[in-house]
């Protein structure tokens, strides 16, 4: 069975620096894995090259077995790709609710309509609404994002995401910046995806990992170093020794 | 939380997205005024009509700037396009008026859309000298035709016929200013009907965030580049309406004067914003009117002087500050 997203010999150079190097990755249904490696690994790089927001250099990008390699970020988002922001990355003046909406309206195809009002469509704005809801920041709907407290807006960034229904979700560092008394809300919030979303969680934060994933690949200096399971990779004597030999 | 999406604060939040395309009350000022306008000040009508002129070409520049954060410096080109088009249907026999609008609306919209092909793949500083050297280009390509558009000197020998075969453009431009109202009130309402769909908040969104909405699936080319077509029709209905009530096209209708003088006009008003241009319109072509003529030497400075005290204190233009000050009101009832 094809991989939910697959990359093979994928390569990103900035002049003669290459950032992602023959990187191979499966990312299987339903899986919940971590992408981790120091600062400068090139973890954003390949979020970005899998997005499309990026082109690579060489190799393949699949989504379901689909190659999607030339396709732009719109058509990979329609294949069922998405992702958050390690920054947020959201429409800081409209409301939270609305952020949502645009997500769904997207999804839905209706996004393009120049004719009804947005409003009349009331299944989008009670499916956004639901969806604040289940991540517990209804109360906050009408708000303009940006008003909200970081770590209020890291929610507003996982609820756009999930907005679009999607079979594969990366997420980059979705924790980042959130103090660590409000970012269990996160954790759990992701535990309770439904298991048929393929997660890559891409993190920082060893006990995030240790806690979300049940399979982790180690990114050096653009390159796979090794992939296992949480055990295999805390045993491991390379990793400890780039990775968290780092932070001992 | 649960509690209130049980009560009130569910419908509360929902109903008021669901509701926020609906016509407000006050949305009728603006109609109200310029209905009055026409029986209070009889003498000031051909000042009225250059006004509703400006209010629907600077409402083109509103809708991709404000909505679609596309800057532009060069937005009279699709005006000039727009007014060459009707003043030289009018100048070569065929003089009736809501068809030279049709036809200006075209020649501008594929005008847009095709100079928008091309320039829209950039941002920002690179997008906004690209507006400008369009806009320039062409007023070049018109001075150097000198033997269709009159060059320098201007289009010559435009007939419009009587609107519907039946009211003259007058001297006192009665008609003039009941055909730019009624011209711009139909277009207003299109324009007010993009804003609130899905297709016009998405515009909003590539404004807050572009990088998000190429996440979301959305694509953003595509829906800048409809934008700024329609925007150049509306532009180019606007250079009509000034050709076919003054009967004559200058290159100025080209110029970078025009499409700088707008932007400031936006500003004022309030970008982003409806009726940024209905109040910031007004406000500036009656002030440059009264103070143009009391002390023409220190207009410029009278005008810069108020554009830096609103950039710098009312970001958002005057309506923006009218907003929060009732927000404040609100909040300290």
């Amino acid at each position: 069975m094809s991989a939910a997203l697959e990359t093979r010999g994928l390569c990103k150079n900035f002049g003669a620096l290459a950032v992602a190097n023959a990187i191979d990755f499966r990312l299987e249904r339903g899986a919940r894995h971590a992408l981790i490696g120091p600062n400068g690994a090139g973890k954003t790089t390949f979020v970005n090259l899998v997005t499309g927001a990026l082109r690579p250099s060489a190799g393949r990008i699949l989504i379901d077995g689909g190659d999607v390699t030339a396709l732009p970020q719109a058509q990979r988002v329609k294949r069922g790709l998405a992702r958050t922001f390690q920054l947020n990355t959201l429409f800081r003046g409209l409301s939270v609710l609305e952020n949502v909406c645009l997500a769904i309206g997207e999804r839905l195809g209706v996004a393009g309509d120049m004719h009804r009002p947005a409003g009349s469509r009331r299944i989008v704005i009670d499916e956004a609404y639901a969806a604040l809801e289940r991540l517990g920041i209804a109360d906050e709907a009408r708000r303009p994002v940006r008003e909200l407290p970081y770590g209020r807006q890291r929610l507003v960034e996982l609820a756009v995401a999930l907005g679009l229904e999607p079979k594969v979700l990366l997420l980059d560092e979705p924790a980042a910046g959130v103090p660590s008394a409000e970012s269990g809300v996160i954790v759990d919030i992701i535990e309770s995806l439904p298991a048929d979303i393929a997660l890559l969680i891409i993190e920082h934060d060893m006990d995030l990992v240790f806690r979300l994933a049940r399979r982790i690949t180690v990114l050096v200096q653009g390159a796979v170093l090794v992939e296992g399971t949480p055990q295999e990779i805390a045993g491991d004597a390379r990793v400890r020794e780039v990775y968290l030999g780092e932070r001992a | 939380m649960r509690a209130d999406a049980v009560g009130g604060a569910a419908p509360q939040a929902v109903e008021a997205l669901a509701r926020a395309h609906r016509l407000k009350p006050w949305e009728l000022a603006p109609w109200l005024a310029a209905i009055a306008a026409y029986f209070l000040f009889p003498s000031y009508l051909p000042l009225g009509a250059q006004i509703l002129i400006a209010i629907l070409f600077t409402l083109s520049i509103d809708l991709i700037l404000g909505y679609a954060g596309i800057v532009t410096l060069g937005q009279s080109a699709f005006f000039g396009a727009g007014a060459y088009t009707a003043g030289l249907l009018a100048a070569h026999g065929w003089g009736e008026p809501i068809s030279g609008l049709a036809a200006a609306a075209a020649v501008a919209g594929l005008l847009g859309l095709a100079s928008g092909a091309v320039i829209l793949r950039t941002r920002g500083l690179s997008l906004l000298m690209l507006t400008l050297v369009i806009a320039e280009m062409l007023q070049e390509a018109a001075n150097k035709a000198g033997d269709i558009t009159g060059g320098a000197d201007g289009l010559q020998g435009m007939e419009v016929w009587p609107l519907l075969g039946h009211f003259e453009f007058g001297l006192f431009g009665r008609t003039a200013y009941v055909y730019c109202l009624v011209v711009l009130f139909l277009l207003w309402l299109v324009a007010r009907r993009i804003v609130h769909s899905p297709f016009g908040r998405s515009l909003t969104g590539i404004r807050e965030n572009e990088a998000r909405m190429h996440a979301i699936g959305s694509p953003v080319f595509r829906r800048r580049l409809v934008i700024y077509a329609f925007a150049a029709a509306l532009s180019g209905i606007a250079g009509a309406l000034l050709a076919e009530t003054t009967q004559f096209v200058g290159l100025d209708s080209l110029g970078f004067e025009r499409s700088g003088s707008a932007l400031i006009m936006l500003i004022i008003g309030g970008v982003g914003r409806l009726y940024g241009p209905f109040i910031g319109v007004p406000l500036y072509m009656v002030a440059q009117d009264r103070f143009a003529q009391a002390d023409p030497v220190y207009w410029d400075f009278w005008i810069g002087l108020l554009l830096i005290i609103v950039v710098v204190f009312a970001r958002g233009g005057l309506l923006g500050l009218a907003e929060r000050l009732l927000r404040r009101r609100g909040r300290k009832p």
